[in-house]
């Protein structure tokens, strides 16, 4: 005897499905906080500037910024601001939309560990965010991309809206 | 020797159920959550009155489409009128429900705990149930690059194969392996006997390195455990499955700072176990396992973590055939999400449900090769975040 034994439930198809449709939460939207240390770091973004937090008494430094050390458990003692540029430890190719539906064109996204002057970092706890990469996705396939060094292709002032976003996407930075 | 000394009461599983796993079912959640409790507690020999706690484990509430979801289900999962507690850890969910069980017992607070995981995903059916998870993102500095879910494991699943050396042919045998394995499996979703790595190599492309037959399919299911202490379990059956060990650990959201390549998440969970288990060397201590597979390269990383396989080298035993159901070290042999497929919490608790079948010698066409004593089921959630792990034996 294999358990389970005749287990239950009834599979329908989708067009069969008799149900009753009802919109998420009609027209609502959310609208988030920025918080302390995101708020500072969103306004960094649109001068141009990616800024971090830094904890003295660990040495972490903070890429995005927290106001308190999460290791430490205490308030962070400063800013530090990051050089837009760093390196790719991950990258992948998404031939998909957040929908599911199959994207026009592939997009490559990754996370970059990015360069605090006067700090070293080494795999297991860096400044790093998540963003486009702007290189063809032959880059990931090849698995050329990792290591690859990248700086950020920042939109025009007039355009930047304290934002992510602000920066289009990251962009091979040549050696 | 077991450390397991702090506790007042020893806890056995002694019945299990589910429904069947498939991509749209009629049923209700409430509906799903009954069959498959009433069918544990038909294993065990016991009513609903016998039950003294509740323990309900549900993912997102954005599935079903119904919030508070945990007081919505206990209706069908025979919580009304006792105590009753939800618990969530996104993926993790499903291990973490037993773990609930289980220290509602252990205290002594109850005797006898019904614990039920359910997930129904084909509700949330426009645009694709994927869109859900576009709520668990960082909304200031994730959510506005329009993420889809598959980014972050592509992420990890590509930095694992870049710092260990691994191909996709080697992590595709994982997905081949584990749909043929739920040809066995009454409940099976994604049974392919003839399925083969060429299958999955060529498979819709998702997101690189993640193609289609990498990933679990969206699934609705439920299913069911009985927990006892011991004295009632003896009364109950002759064949109790005791849990030895508990373990759960999280780690920040900040995924973007740590190195994917090794789940530190599922180590920290797995030592905390162990340590209570009395397992000092789980290669050799335990005899079969089921880590949690929502993607194939996650079986070879959670069996790093959980130190059935040094790092970088699960790919290796998989190849040799270790972690076949003859193998010297059973991995997955439900099927796993991959084949029995992913009704999120209800996955992982069948993973439990699976180690006490195997465990009592009951998987009938399923039953691995070797004899069996002791055995794991694991679960991962969030953004590679939280580690459960569960230790059962003999």
């Amino acid at each position: 005897m294999t358990k389970p034994v005749n287990p239950r439930g009834t599979p329908i198809k989708e067009a069969e499905a008799v149900g009753i449709e009802f919109p998420v939460v009609g027209k609502a939207r959310y609208n988030y906080t920025t918080g302390e240390a995101l708020g500072v770091f969103l306004a960094g973004l649109k001068q141009g500037r990616i800024l971090g937090t830094v904890c003295k008494r660990c040495g972490r430094v903070f890429v995005p910024p927290r106001m308190y050390c999460s290791y430490c458990f205490r308030p962070v003692d400063g800013w530090v601001e990051a050089r837009d540029e760093g390196v790719v430890v991950t990258a992948v190719a998404s031939y998909i939309e957040a929908t599911r539906a199959r994207a026009e064109k592939a997009r490559v996204v990754g996370v970059i560990k990015l360069e605090v002057p006067g700090y070293k970092f080494d795999d297991h706890f860096f400044p790093g965010i998540m963003h486009y990469i702007c290189v063809d996705d032959e880059a990931v396939k090849s698995m050329g991309i990792f290591g690859m060094r990248v700086r950020a292709r920042w939109r025009p002032v007039e355009q930047r809206v304290g934002s992510i976003t602000d920066i289009e996407c990251f962009e091979p930075a040549g050696p | 020797m077991s450390r397991n000394i702090n506790f007042k009461h020893r806890v056995a599983v002694v019945g299990a159920g589910m429904t069947l796993f498939r991509r749209r079912l009629l049923e209700t959640p409430q509906e799903l959550a009954w069959l498959a409790a009433k069918q544990a507690l038909e294993e065990a020999g016991l009513a609903l009155k016998d039950i003294d706690c509740v323990v309900i484990g549900s993912a997102p509430d954005a599935f079903d489409g119904v919030h508070m979801k945990g007081e919505y289900l206990a209706d069908g999962a025979g919580g009304w009128h006792k105590p009753v507690v939800r618990v969530y850890v996104g993926g993790a969910t499903g291990v973490f429900t037993p773990i609930a069980g289980w220290w509602h017992v252990a205290s002594g607070l109850c005797r006898k705990a019904l614990v039920v995981a359910e997930e129904k995903m084909s509700h949330a059916a426009k645009p694709h149930p994927q869109y859900v998870f576009r709520y668990i993102w960082d909304p200031i500095v994730e959510k506005p690059l329009n993420p889809n879910l598959i980014w972050i494991f592509a992420m990890e699943m590509h930095r694992y194969m870049y710092k260990c050396g691994v191909k996709k042919e080697d992590i595709a045998l994982v997905s081949v392996k584990n749909k043929r394995n739920a040809c066995g499996h009454p409940s099976a979703q994604l049974c392919d006997p003839n399925i083969t790595v060429d299958d999955v190599l060529k498979s819709e492309v998702l997101v690189w390195p993640v193609q289609r037959l990498d990933v679990s399919p969206v699934s609705d299911g439920a299913a069911a455990l009985v927990l006892a202490d011991e004295a009632e379990a003896r009364r109950i059956t002759d064949t109790p499955v005791w849990i030895k060990g508990i373990g759960f650990t999280l780690d920040t959201t900040h995924w973007t700072n740590r190195d994917l390549a090794y789940p530190e998440y599922v180590r920290r969970a797995a030592e905390m176990a162990y340590r209570m288990a009395g397992i000092d060397n789980p290669r050799k201590q335990i005899d079969v396992a089921e880590p949690y597979d929502p993607f194939d390269y996650k079986e070879l990383h959670h069996m790093e973590g959980l130190g059935l396989a040094k790092k970088c080298e699960a790919p290796i035993l998989t190849r040799e055939g270790v972690t076949q159901r003859d193998g010297d070290l059973p991995i997955n042999p439900s099927g796993g999400l991959l084949g029995v497929g992913n009704p999120i919490a209800a996955a992982g608790l069948m993973k439990v449900a699976e180690i006490f079948w195997q465990l009592r010698g009951e998987a009938g066409a399923r039953q691995v090769k070797k004899p069996v004593y002791t055995g794991l089921a694991q679960a991962w959630g969030d953004l590679m975040q939280a580690g459960t792990v569960i230790v059962l034996g003999i």
